[in-house]
């Protein structure tokens, strides 16, 4: 009964989760929560252990210790039944570049089974949605960043999900796309009621949007509140300091993996 | 499942469609290997009582054309992992089996088309098959051929975490199960050592079928040759899709 009453009112719901990679603790026993139609930021620094609890929480990666929770199915027996019920944006991008925004959109469609009657109308209804239904036909290729971010969170809400995960969505936007982009968010929340997980590295957008916050470092959860809650507690005016007071000041000497360098090959060749 | 296998093909040929420059480009090299060696090698070859070259070259360079574009469109996962669409679909509520087949099969339309482009141009640089009735084995043999290359290619790079290790690949794979295939040169009157390389090489038997089928000579016989082509194309499935499943992005 008190699982159950857990899974109606938790989006997310993750126990003393824990996952090592060789010698390096990625994540240390964690656990939190997110209600249903919450939006809730989980901010922390470079390297903190962010990434892979949404990898975790996805489906794409396995935990070393620890029990999830995501719409009341557990990712790591029911892999479907999660991977159906949310939706995502990543870090990096991950549209076919060489496809038109239309092309993309049905390709989602199709994987998640969205039957071909209400595809048609889905597709237009999101598209409009970020306003992106007038450039449908064209090569995603050609798109701005801003453009390409709005075009995967269309993607990503197409199968209507239950939540809608984002990995630093509004990184290297201008603040015009990223006041945007969070006017959809809200807006989709609050007539949809979907819950939002987001991370970000903007501490004033994690203040103004989300409703609770989680603070992690070094793979470790060091609060959890309301912006308010934080800031109260640390005596700080404002979340990012909050932030810093609760990390630290020291700046995090992360080191650069092949990820880096792939990236930054990326960006030559895509020229 | 065939809607999801059938839309991860499509976007294969698409992207194979829209993308001029690489095809281009790709057909760049098969045509250098036709003219410089096809027709420099041509008068020794002739001289040393084997025939015309250009004949016995073509199948060679068309099945190097389907090895270097099939292995290519399955090391693009590795592209895929970190950046792009893999993602999207490794999160998606389909199975990975489903996403490996469909890929597969859409890298392996890409270099059977590579393939018959390559065919047609070598017809235009001289080549002339001796017998048309062939041209449906040769189809098979290309077919087969393309398919056992993107698996793995496809097995290879699920093993591989990023671009460093392609170097490695071409020059410690590809190159050699290109030159040491038989398609630059016969197998009969090789030292041994070049032969038994070339034996338990799987392209020396899309070659041998592929020259077969279109000029005559051959080593081993379409049996041995759709044999051997048929039993690994279903290993490196079998292979590629246990990997494929293990990937952890």
């Amino acid at each position: 009964m008190h699982q159950k009453d857990r899974t109606d009112n938790y989006s997310i719901d993750v126990r003393n989760l824990t996952k090592k990679f060789a010698d390096f603790t990625a994540v240390d026993n964690i656990s939190f929560s997110v209600k249903r139609g919450e939006t809730f930021a989980f901010l922390g620094p470079n390297g903190a252990g962010k990434t892979t609890t949404i990898k975790m929480l996805t489906t794409l990666l396995r935990p070393t210790t620890g029990t999830m929770q995501v719409n009341g199915f557990d990712p790591m027996t029911n892999q479907d039944a999660v991977r159906r019920s949310f939706g995502i944006v990543f870090q990096d991008p991950s549209l076919d570049d060489e496809l038109t925004a239309y092309e993309n959109m049905e390709f989602h469609g199709v994987l998640y089974k969205v039957p071909d009657k209400i595809l048609k109308k889905k597709i237009e209804e999101m598209l409009n949605f970020v306003e992106l239904w007038d450039r449908k036909n064209d090569i995603v290729k050609h798109f701005s960043g801003g453009m390409k971010r709005r075009l995967e969170i269309a993607r990503g809400l197409l199968h209507t999900p239950e939540v809608l995960f984002m990995d630093e969505p509004t990184i290297g936007l201008d603040p015009q796309t990223r006041n945007s982009i969070w006017k959809y968010l809200k807006n989709l929340n609050s007539t949809a009621g979907i819950t939002v997980f987001f991370t970000t590295h903007y501490m004033d957008e994690a203040e103004r949007v989300a409703d609770r916050v989680a603070i992690i470092d070094h793979g470790k959860i060091v609060a959890e509140g309301t912006p308010e809650e934080l800031k109260e507690k640390t005596g700080a005016k404002s979340l990012e300091d909050a932030f810093l007071s609760l990390t630290g000041k020291k700046i995090r000497e992360e080191e650069s993996g092949s990820i880096d360098e792939m990236r930054m090959n990326r960006k030559m060749w895509s020229k | 499942m065939i809607r999801t296998i059938y839309i991860l093909w499509l976007r294969q040929l698409k992207r194979y469609v829209r993308s001029r420059s690489r095809m281009i480009g790709s057909l760049g090299q098969p045509i250098l290997f036709l003219l410089a060696l096809g027709y420099g090698f041509g008068p020794v070859f002739q001289k040393a009582g084997q025939g015309n070259y250009l004949e016995f070259l073509a199948p060679g360079v068309i099945a190097m054309t389907i090895l270097f574009t099939a292995i290519f469109s399955g090391i693009e996962i590795i592209w895929d992992k970190q950046f792009g669409f893999l993602k999207e679909t490794l999160v998606a509520p389909v199975s990975r089996l489903n996403i490996m087949i469909g890929r597969t099969l859409g890298g392996a339309s890409v270099a059977t088309i590579q393939g018959i482009i390559v065919f047609f141009i070598s017809i235009a640089a001289g080549f002339r098959p001796t017998s048309l009735a062939f041209l449906p084995v040769a189809l098979l043999i290309t077919v087969l051929t393309a398919l056992l290359f993107t698996a793995m290619g496809t097995a290879i790079a699920s093993l591989l975490e990023d671009m460093q290790g392609f170097q490695m690949i071409m020059n410690f794979l590809v190159m050699p199960i290109f030159f040491l295939s038989g398609a630059l040169f016969p197998l009969a009157g090789l030292p041994g050592s070049i032969f038994i390389a070339a034996s338990v090489n799987p392209l020396t038997y899309g070659v041998d079928g592929l020259r077969g089928a279109l000029g005559g000579q051959m080593h081993f016989g379409f049996g041995s040759d759709l044999a051997v082509l048929t039993g690994v194309t279903a290993l490196f499935l079998v292979i590629g899709s246990y990997l494929f499943s293990k990937i952890e992005i």
